[in-house]
Formats: C-alpha cells, structure tokens, sequence
C-alpha cells in the first residue's frame, strides 16, 4: 500500500506570514483578530476579524504588478505555496512534474473583486471590466497558477466546499497519492473574504459574533458561556503531500503522515448541522477506519470548533460518542486565535497540527473562561500545554452540510 | 519626446512594470516588453482612461509598439 506523507508546510494567517512566526504566536497565546479599518463597518453588525496587514504580503513573491491582476485569494495561496514548496526542497522535472499535482481550493474565492467589478459594471459600463476580472476571480485559478509557477503538470483541480475546502483539498489530494494517480501534491486552501460584501453576508446569514466589537480579542470563544458567532479570518495553508519512498528517495524531510480521510453529507439544513452531529460522527468514523486506529490512539483533537452556539456542542458531542472510551482526550479550537478561514481554515489548522506533533506542544483555545459544557476531554484554556501526540485527528464542516476529517500521525 | 509619448511610456511601464530605459519606441508589448493578450486588453483601457477617448477594437489590434499607440492617440485623443 501506497503511504502518504508531508514533506512541507505553508501558511500566511493572521498571526504570521510564515508557518513558524504564527505558530510560536498561537502556542504564546497571541490573538489575531482586530478591528476591521479597511472599509467603513459603522453599519455592520460585526466590527472585527482576523485580518492580514498588507506589508505582511511579501512582493518578492508576488510582485505588486502580479497582485493588482489576481484577487487577494490568490496572493494569499501563492505566499503560503511558495512557503510550503520551497520547505519541500523539490523542484520538478519533465518527468516528475507530470506526477506532480495541485489541488487547493477556496470558500468563496474572488468575492471582493466580483463585487468591484458588478459596481464598475453598473456605473462604467462594459468597456471598463478588467480582462483580468473573470481569471483572478475563479476559484480553481489558485490552482492554475500555482501549477504554472512550479511546473507541476499533475492532477489539478480545487473542491469549493464551504468551511470544510482545506480538509476536502488535504483528503482529496491523499486519496490521489494513495491511488497511484500522483506522487506528489500541493494542496490546502486560501481565503479572502474579509470585504463588505463577505461581511455583511455572514451577518445576514446571523452567523457573525456581534458582542465583542469593543474587545476585539475576546470574540472568538469557542465552548465559552458567551459565544455569540464566528469571526471571520483570512489567509491560506497549503501542506506538501508526497508519497512516502518518492519522498525518501530524495531525503525529503518528514513532517509526518496523512493516516485517514473521513466525509460525509448531514442531507439535513443548508447552513446548520445536524442536531444529533451524525454527519460529523460519521467522517470521523470513516477516517478512524481507514487509519486502523483504534479511538483510544487518538490524542488531540484540532476541532472545527468556530465560536457559534448550535456548532460547537453539536461537534463536541459527536467526539464524545466517537472517543467515549478515551480518557486522555485533548481538543481545541485554532479559530479562538485566527478566527474562521472558512475554505482555508482546515488547512492552517492542518498545518498547525503537524506543528503540535512536532514541537509536543497543543494550541489553547483562547476566551475559555466559562465552558459551557462539563465534558471531560481537556479543552486546553487559554494556554498551550506540553504533551507529545502520535495521532491527531482534525474536523472541518461546512455550509450545505459536508464534513471532512483527517487523521494525521507521526 | 512629446507629451503624449511620455504619457504612454508611463502607462506601459505602469501595466507591464518594465523599465522605462529598456522600452524602444518600436517594442512590440507582447514579443519585447513581455506583456500577454489580456494585458493589451488593460494596456488598450488605460490609454482611453487617459486620453478620455475610445479606441474601438480593429484599431486597437493594430497597436502593438508604443509608436503605434502615440501615433494614434496623437490623431484621435480630445
């Protein structure tokens, strides 16, 4: 059987432009959410998010002139890519490129640019639409230019699976590996909704944190008595998934392995999970299943865990059930610290996982003042905490009802 | 240099972040200044932005060096 490890790992969030910057920012229980300056919020409902200062976007990377054509998606995927791959050591061939594949996807994609060109529209005309409008708004061009920049001829394509698009991209691209059609993958997710119209969407949708807009750190509380809603984050995470002897053949280093992809649909609400958490249960089981571990193997979980009142018991109940004979469970939520990266959050807490393994140390979930829960599974508050972990698993769940679950192990 | 040739110059090393040292007044945008279709596509609107006219599209598939642009605009800008 085919193994599938990681061999090098990316991000820009708001904590860091780089995978080690943030990482040392989550473990020191840094907060990267903020009051939202670059549109005017006095009408909104949500002031806050965690964003990305524009003099974190290194030009070297992507020159100014490459940024004004692509939407801010795709620069934010094309940072953390460069990050990732650079960290792999491999630079393709003739041969290997054609082995060698991308799958990153993304929530929303392009929707800030959509929405400036819709207004041009309107007011300018059609002569004024930007040739570029259409190519740096699609979703899958984050894919595309990746592939063009490093020469990777492989699979390529990008799932669109709302808050669970990193995970699906991490999975899918496993499954590729494992079934001999790619050896080699680029994959994860980016997101840049932070705009007025992603914005005022999510609040319509009452899905947005609305009581912290004063002490901006303090809105993303996951399990927490005052939880009102997520805040939304931006950035990208894209791991290097390799085959494991094409990766030893190469001395690559190894961050760790992919054991288990796990997903399902709720067939139940377009935007709330499933009351009793099946659907979630059900793609932890799955990936359970397909890593031969059994629950009690399992130390730490990086939980989907967003901050909304409905989500995280739902989830905390299906671990619950799944791990019920578990007594030494850990789980916490990233999104206390970035917010919700919607497509790319499954990836930088993929990320983050593989850094948890690596450093023996967990992320807090920051604002856990008052659990609203008696569960026993250690939600680590507040401060990160020392312990070696072997295997982790990591949840994403999305809007429409689709759930995603990796299992990754040392 | 006229003007109107500065002008264009600036556009060009604006859309296509070349130096201004290295653009001849016969390099052609996509064979010398590495500029592809769709950024003839801008390079063509920025130059109705600045000149406030309208370059309909056969004439504009015959500026392919900044001497065609200036030649044109010099007879058609307002």
């Amino acid at each position: 059987m085919r193994r599938v490890v990681v061999t090098g790992l990316g991000t820009i969030n708001p904590l860091g432009n780089s995978v080690n910057t943030s990482w040392e920012n989550l473990i020191d229980s840094k907060s990267g959410i903020s009051k939202i300056t670059k549109f005017n919020v006095d009408t909104y409902p949500c002031k806050i998010a965690g964003s990305i200062e524009d003099s974190q976007i290194n030009d070297e990377i992507v020159s100014l002139r490459e940024q004004r054509k692509i939407d801010r998606f795709i620069t934010l995927g094309l940072i953390a890519a460069n990050e990732a791959i650079v960290d792999s050591g491999f630079i393709s061939d003739e041969k290997s490129s054609l082995r060698s594949g991308v799958m990153v996807g993304s929530g929303i994609g392009g929707l800030d640019t959509i929405y400036k060109n819709s207004s041009v529209l309107d007011n300018q005309g059609i002569r004024k639409i930007s040739p570029f409008f259409i190519p740096s708004s699609l979703i899958n061009l984050l894919s595309g230019h990746i592939s063009i920049k490093y020469n990777l001829k492989g699979p390529n394509s990008s799932p669109v699976t709302a808050c669970a698009t990193g995970t699906h991209a991490i999975g899918d691209s496993f499954t590729l590996i494992k079934n001999n059609k790619a050896d080699f993958m680029v994959c994860g997710g980016a997101e840049a909704a932070i705009c007025p119209l992603g914005i005022s969407g999510f609040s319509a949708a009452r899905a947005l944190c609305d009581t912290f807009n004063e002490q901006p750190v303090k809105g993303s509380r996951p399990w927490d008595r005052d939880r009102s809603g997520f805040v939304m984050g931006e950035g990208a995470g894209i791991l290097v998934l390799e085959e494991l002897e094409h990766a030893k053949k190469r001395n690559a280093k190894i961050y760790g392995e992919v054991k288990g992809y796990g997903m399902s649909g709720d067939a139940f609400h377009i935007t709330k999970p499933s009351e009793d958490g099946n659907g979630g249960y059900r793609a932890m089981e799955m990936a359970l299943n397909e890593s031969q571990l059994n629950p009690d193997e399992i130390d730490y979980v990086n939980a989907h865990g967003t901050s909304t009142q409905v989500g995280d018991m739902i989830e905390l109940s299906a671990v619950e059930k799944l791990f019920e004979t578990n007594n030494n469970l850990f789980m916490s939520s990233n999104k206390s610290a970035i917010g919700h990266l919607l497509g790319a959050a499954g990836a930088v807490e993929a990320v983050f996982s593989f850094m948890s393994m690596q450093t023996k140390t967990l992320p807090p979930t920051l604002n856990l003042d008052n659990p609203d829960t008696n569960t026993n599974i250690n939600l680590i508050p507040n401060e990160s905490i020392l312990k070696p972990t072997k295997n982790i698993i990591s949840n994403s769940f999305g809007f429409g009802g689709t759930n995603a679950s990796l299992i990754f192990g040392l | 240099m006229s003007d109107i040739e500065e002008r264009v110059k600036k556009i060009v090393v604006e859309h296509l972040g070349v130096e201004e040292g290295k653009i001849q007044s016969d390099s052609k945008f996509i064979d010398d200044l590495g500029a592809d279709s769709l950024d003839t596509v801008e390079l063509v609107m920025a130059f109705e932005e600045e000149f406030g006219c309208e370059i309909p599209d056969d004439a504009a598939e015959k500026i392919v060096t900044l001497k065609d642009a200036v030649t044109y605009l010099s007879a058609n800008s307002n």
